[in-house]
Order: C-alpha cells, then sequence, then structure tokens
C-alpha cells in the first residue's frame, strides 16, 4: 500500500468514525430528552426542564 | 480513532454528567417541586385572596425520581460529550490542535449552541407554563442549536468574510424566524419562580458545559498520548 493510499483509508476510516459517534450523541439526546413516549418522558421529566428542552 | 472518541466521550460526559445531576439536584429541583405545588393548584397565586408563600416545603430527597434524573442527565451529557468530541475531532483532522486549556472554549461554545441560543426564544420552562405544540417546539430547538453551532465553528474556523457573514446569519436567523410561543399566557406559578428557575438551569448548564469542554478536550489529548506510545498495528 502506498502512502498516499494509507492517508486515504486513515482520512475515510476517521469520518466514518466521526459520523458513528456524532450519530450516537445525537441518538441519546433525542432519545433521552426529546421522545414523547409516557414511560421515557416520566422518567426523564424533571432533567428535561432543567435541560431547557421543550418537555410538554 | 473511534475508540478515541468513544473513550474521551464517556469518561468526559459521564464526569460533567454527573456533576451537572447534582447541581441540578440542589440548585433547580426546589423551585421546579415547589412550581409543582401551583401546577397541581395545591397553591394558588394569581386571584389568589391571601399573598404566597415564598417558602414552602418541597420534600426532601426523593429517590426514586432523583436517582432517574441522575440517570437521565449523566445520558444527555453522556450524549453532548459524544457529539463534542466527534467535533474536536474533525477540528483535529483539519490540523486545529484540542488542547486540555482550549476544551473550555469548546464547552463555552457548547453551552450557547444548547442551552442559551434555545433559551432565548424558549426560556427553560417551570412545570405548568404555557407553551405552544411540543412538536414545533422541539423542530425550533433542534434548528436553533444546530444553526448556532454550525455558525459558532463556521465564526471560530473559517477565514474570510464569507464564512463569517455565513456564521453570524446562521447565529441570528432562528431568533428573526422567531420560536413558537402559545396564543395564551396561562402559567400559574409566580412570575419570581419562572424568573429563577430559568437563570439557574442557565448557570447549572454553563458550569456543566464548560467542565464537559475541559474534561472532553482533556481526555482527548490524553488519548492521543495513549495512541502514540501504543505500537502502530496497521
Amino acid at each position: 500500500m502506498t502512502i498516499n493510499a494509507r492517508t486515504e483509508t486513515r482520512t475515510a476510516s476517521g469520518l466514518i468514525a466521526i459520523a458513528v459517534c456524532a450519530f450516537i450523541g445525537l441518538a441519546m439526546i433525542t432519545i433521552a430528552g426529546h421522545v414523547q413516549a409516557t414511560s421515557l418522558h416520566d422518567a426523564a421529566h424533571d432533567t428535561r426542564h432543567a435541560a431547557g428542552f421543550p418537555c410538554h | 480513532m473511534l475508540t478515541r472518541i468513544v473513550t474521551s466521550a464517556l469518561f468526559a460526559g459521564f464526569a460533567a454528567g454527573l456533576i451537572a445531576a447534582a447541581l441540578q439536584l440542589v440548585f433547580v429541583q426546589p423551585l421546579l417541586l415547589h412550581a409543582e405545588h401551583y401546577e397541581s393548584g395545591r397553591l394558588v397565586h394569581f386571584g389568589a385572596q391571601k399573598a404566597s408563600d415564598a417558602h414552602v416545603d418541597t420534600g426532601g430527597i426523593d429517590w426514586h425520581r432523583d436517582g432517574l434524573s441522575f440517570l437521565f442527565t449523566t445520558l444527555i451529557y453522556t450524549g453532548y460529550a459524544f457529539l463534542l468530541v466527534s467535533a474536536m475531532a474533525a477540528a483535529s483532522m483539519r490540523g486545529i490542535s484540542v488542547r486540555a486549556k482550549t476544551g473550555l472554549v469548546w464547552g463555552l461554545a457548547g453551552f450557547l449552541a444548547v442551552h442559551f441560543a434555545p433559551a432565548v426564544g424558549l426560556p427553560p420552562e417551570l412545570p405548568g407554563a404555557a407553551a405552544a405544540d411540543v412538536g414545533v417546539r422541539q423542530i425550533w430547538w433542534f434548528a436553533t442549536a444546530a444553526a448556532t453551532a454550525v455558525g459558532l465553528g463556521l465564526l471560530a474556523f473559517g477565514h474570510g468574510w464569507m464564512p463569517w457573514m455565513a456564521g453570524a446569519i446562521l447565529i441570528a436567523a432562528p431568533h428573526v424566524i422567531g420560536a413558537p410561543h402559545p396564543l395564551n399566557l396561562t402559567g400559574p406559578a409566580p412570575p419570581e419562580l419562572a424568573a429563577g428557575f430559568a437563570t439557574r438551569a442557565l448557570g447549572v448548564g454553563l458550569v456543566a458545559w464548560a467542565l464537559l469542554g475541559l474534561f472532553s478536550a482533556w481526555f482527548w489529548e490524553r488519548e492521543a498520548r495513549h495512541a502514540e506510545n501504543l505500537p502502530q498495528t496497521a
């Protein structure tokens, strides 16, 4: 593998890692902070108010 | 890269989340519980014959309820950490150095994006406060946080007037468009409580995000040193 090809592979895997981790973060915030399912809403109620999320 | 982001985000997010949860419990929760007395009608402020007592017994620690708050606050800050460290990783790939000390600036930018900018249109709400449809508010919240984050990124890392102008427009746009507001204001709690609640919620967010930025950058830098010391396997 040439140095250029190796650098390209590393850049691509880095970008994929960033995209995957950003998606995980967004999913955690959406599920814990915004999904309106009753059990989730009730359990996360005080946190959602204190975090400034739209709650009800 | 994946391991480095995940490790940094988990440690930093969990630590900042625990501190945020503790601060919320001490400073924000008493006002929230006080407001619930007005929401339930146990206390009446507007139109009452007798002035409301400013000091009410809101009970002690409720292990079940407060335990869930700890759990969800740490989850949310871990989610924030995943986004923040991903942004730090993207900056590192572009040759921008991320050091523990500059983490503070990253954290303050995060606070502006997900706490302060959304709060300008939709201040942190007391239970029972009048508000527009929750779905519409959530769309405005996400759009404002995203536009502010991208706008701040353009201001910080853009070169020349074009990215700076685009950044400023992105930050201003949600507020020019305006947040969704209710048709009638029917909140039952005294305005003094609402003001205190909003300010304290933002204050806790500021401290937690400053720490989240510091922790994230510190772990990011530490993991980089760790990776350099390991023999290359690929």
